[in-house]
């Protein structure tokens, strides 16, 4: 194989190809779908010209005109055109692995763009969770057809949106720019704010604009923390075209002046937070999650909350550098705490299945935050296969819920009962990502808690302290979870799902990585300790 | 520019900047309100503008201009078209006011004068960093970004959150004017874009729940908790 790093062009592709490849697929379906718009229209005209020639000609027989329902059908190959985006992103994401554990990080266009271990590991995780979301879409989207809840043209702004959010989050992994990884990270607000409220009921539209206001705010918060880091960095004597590049900044972190640094980090982290679902910006997050669509929710829940994660582990380096561990470790943790104490006080009163999944997103970030305030190679990459592990399992689990939805027609958790028996594939994928999300072994989330648990008591006192409090709520969010998942699916009830294996094999698939990676790491060991070893394990 | 003079027109610029946060708090006619925010666009992009002349840098002074027309022209006119729209009859003559804020209009006046308080004291070390006529006036950069949250969380009409929320963000513009003459040339473009597009998607937002609720009164958005 020829390395990367002899070939500029070479890595410049790997590196533009994830946020591009979405982008160009996004592109084709707004050109397919204008299309489609102008040929449906002349269908339309050329109808009504039909029956008013039938009408002029005496004949009642308008019934027997060629029926509008057929035209949803021919839509479906292209819902499978999405998966294209999934494979290439797993692709590049391979290969920028494989050549950043042997070589190091490769960047293009004068920096702009960089791939190190922890670019490549989130870039397969996002890669992973696409191809489990956009693979499970054909199977909702018929059945919101069949629903009559989805029209052609809904269907088409449906795939438009999802490829472009797909193409943000890319660029926010891909980047060394911080200004650039802002721009992105905000991108992924607009273009999702559409699919949120994409059934236009009242309570979508609600959740499309609390989902605005707060991440927006939120992320501008994050904004100013960047406008002040580059203070801190031009003061420092960086030069204006390297002041937001992250490893220079890295490299000169000791000079930043330690005042403005802590105001802008404080800063940053709280923006960024409100995308990751940490409090106190966090109200968003189980509207807009129970309201999108299930595969919109699988990509929201399982990568868009971690790449705004990663995006907090990449300052966190700086903030160490220039302040010292104490001040991120102090923020981080109480952060961690605040939101793992709502979200398991919450998930004990939840009475609808998606939002239940929505809090237990909160659990899951708020452990990764506390493992990254604990700090260390064991705490980081327990982070990281954290952020695979909740990906993969969460993603399943709100493509099941999807399903369910579409079966039970509530997402009422005391309406469901019995869907083992009434529909024993969605509800089996169902229940067995909860029971991944509950860290059970052989799960890769019983791997990571134990890792962050055993790092966090070998710290110090405090963070000994905070982890067996976090442990404790985690017992909490299981209990609910449990209660609340056994009284779904079991019980009597008669089968009414006709399976077929298109609708079930990315949710196995899911469950199958998220169960490997619990089991061993394979290949992916030595990315993975080096991604840990990028931000600062 | 002469140095007295500069710093003269730059705090001018910087005292309008900040005025027109604090008259948004007080008025109550969206339409004024909007008209109030394109005057303080204007004086956002004087403060680049200066800014420009004053270092002779004249990509900054083209920066300056392209915010003045994007805050000054765009938005406010985007803003004026969505408010036509909800405020098209008779009927809904109602939607074009801010009736009943969380917080009235004393008490908000009050609130504005000790978030500009509160602005001063956090931007002490920024000042300190590197003591020039520019970063003194820093704190009115924050105070607006405080105001502006201040409206954004106590309105209670849709677009006049939309107003906090651009009031938010022609603080951190400011500030990142006042503090390092703007951020790289890429991430200006960038954030003006997403700024832009972040009010089409409010605006296409508002009409919604115009249809959805029959208001714009986002108190009423009450179908989703817990």
């Amino acid at each position: 194989m020829l390395h990367l790093s002899e070939a500029p062009t070479a890595s410049a592709a790997l590196l533009t190809a994830p946020a591009a490849v979405p982008l160009l697929v996004a592109g084709a379906y707004a050109l397919t779908g204008l299309r489609a718009r102008a040929t449906a229209a002349a269908f339309a005209a050329e109808l009504i010209e039909a029956r008013h020639r039938v009408t002029a000609q005496g004949a009642v027989l308008v019934a027997e005109a060629p029926e509008p329902k057929q035209a949803p059908q021919q839509w479906h190959p292209t819902d499978r055109a999405a998966l294209l985006s999934p494979a290439a992103i797993l692709t590049c994401g391979s290969l920028l692995a494989a050549d950043v554990v042997r070589h190091g990080p490769t960047a293009a266009y004068s920096g702009l763009l960089r791939a190190d271990a922890l670019t490549a590991w989130m870039l397969l995780v996002v890669g992973a969770v696409a191809l489990v979301a956009c693979g499970s879409a054909p199977a909702y989207l018929t059945g919101e057809r069949a629903a009559g809840r989805d029209t052609a043209q809904s269907v088409w702004r449906y795939h438009v949106l999802v490829q472009a959010f797909l193409a943000a989050m890319c660029l926010a992994v891909v980047t060394a720019n911080l200004g650039v990884l802002w721009i992105a990270i905000e991108a992924t607000t607009i273009v999702t704010a559409f699919l949120v409220g994409h059934r236009r009921t009242r309570m979508s539209v609600e959740a499309a604009w609390k989902y605005v206001v707060i991440c927006s705010a939120g992320i501008a918060l994050a904004f100013l923390g960047t406008v002040l880091v580059y203070y801190a960095a031009r003061q420092a004597g960086i030069a204006e075209a390297w002041a937001l590049d992250w490893p220079t900044l890295i490299a000169r972190a000791h000079r930043l002046d330690p005042a403005v640094t802590r105001l802008g980090i404080t800063l940053v982290v709280l923006g960024f937070g409100a995308k990751a679902g940490l409090i106190p910006l966090h109200a968003w997050l189980p509207d807009a999650h129970s309201q999108a669509p299930a595969p919109v929710s699988a990509l929201m829940s399982g990568v868009l909350l971690s790449v705004a994660f990663a995006a907090i582990l990449r300052y966190r380096v700086i903030a160490d550098a220039a302040l010292g561990p104490a001040f991120t470790r102090v923020l981080l943790a109480g952060i961690a705490l605040l939101t793992l104490a709502l979200a398991a006080g919450l998930l004990l009163a939840q009475r609808d299945y998606k939002r239940m999944l929505a809090y237990s997103s909160m659990e899951h970030m708020s452990l990764i935050a506390l493992a990254a305030a604990i700090g260390g190679p064991l705490a980081l990459s327990a982070a990281l296969l954290h952020i695979a592990g909740h990906g993969l399992a969460k993603s399943v689990a709100f493509c099941a819920s999807g399903r369910i939805l579409q079966i039970t027609g509530t997402a009422k958790i005391g309406r469901v009962r019995g869907l083992l028996a009434q529909a024993p594939a969605a509800a089996g994928a169902f229940g067995f990502a909860v029971v991944a999300l509950m860290a059970f072994p052989p799960f890769s989330l019983f791997t990571s808690e134990l890792g962050i648990a055993r790092a966090g008591f070998a710290a110090n006192a405090g963070l000994g302290w905070a982890t067996a409090a976090a442990l404790l709520l985690v017992l909490v969010a299981f209990a609910a979870l449990a209660a609340r998942t056994a009284r779904m699916l079991l019980g009597p009830g008669t089968p009414t799902e006709t399976n077929s294996p298109s609708t079930v094999w990315p949710l196995l698939l899911g469950l199958a990585a998220c169960a490997a990676l619990g089991v061993a790491t394979g290949p992916l060991t030595d990315l993975l300790h080096a991604a840990a070893q990028a931000i600062g394990g | 520019m002469s140095g007295g003079l500069y710093t003269q027109l730059l705090d001018l610029a910087c005292g309008a900047f900040l005025l027109a946060a604090v008259i948004v708090l007080w008025m109550s006619e969206l339409t004024m309100i909007v008209r109030v925010f394109a005057l303080q666009g204007v004086a956002l992009a004087a403060i680049a503008v200066l800014l420009g002349a004053h270092e002779e840098r004249w990509d900054l002074v083209g920066v300056g201009v392209g915010v003045g027309l994007l805050r000054a022209g765009v938005l406010p006119y985007l803003m004026r078209r969505a408010l036509a729209a909800l405020a098209d009859d008779r009927a809904h003559s109602e939607e074009a006011r801010e009736t009943q804020p969380l917080v009235n209009v004393a008490a908000s006046l009050l609130t504005a004068a000790l978030l500009t308080l509160l602005a001063y004291a956090v931007a002490r070390p920024l000042t300190e960093l590197h003591p020039t006529p520019a970063t003194r006036a820093l704190p009115v950069g924050l105070a607006v970004v405080l105001i502006g949250f201040f409206v954004l969380v106590t309105r209670r009409r849709a677009l006049a959150q939309v107003v906090g929320f651009l009031l938010l963000d022609n603080g951190i513009t400011a500030t990142a004017f006042l503090a390092t003459s703007g951020v790289p040339l890429i991430v200006e473009l960038g954030v003006s874009f997403d700024v832009l597009l972040a009010v089409l998607v409010l605006q296409i937002l508002t009409t919604r729940v115009r249809e959805a609720f029959g208001t714009t009164d986002i108190d009423d958005l009450r179908e989703l908790h817990d």
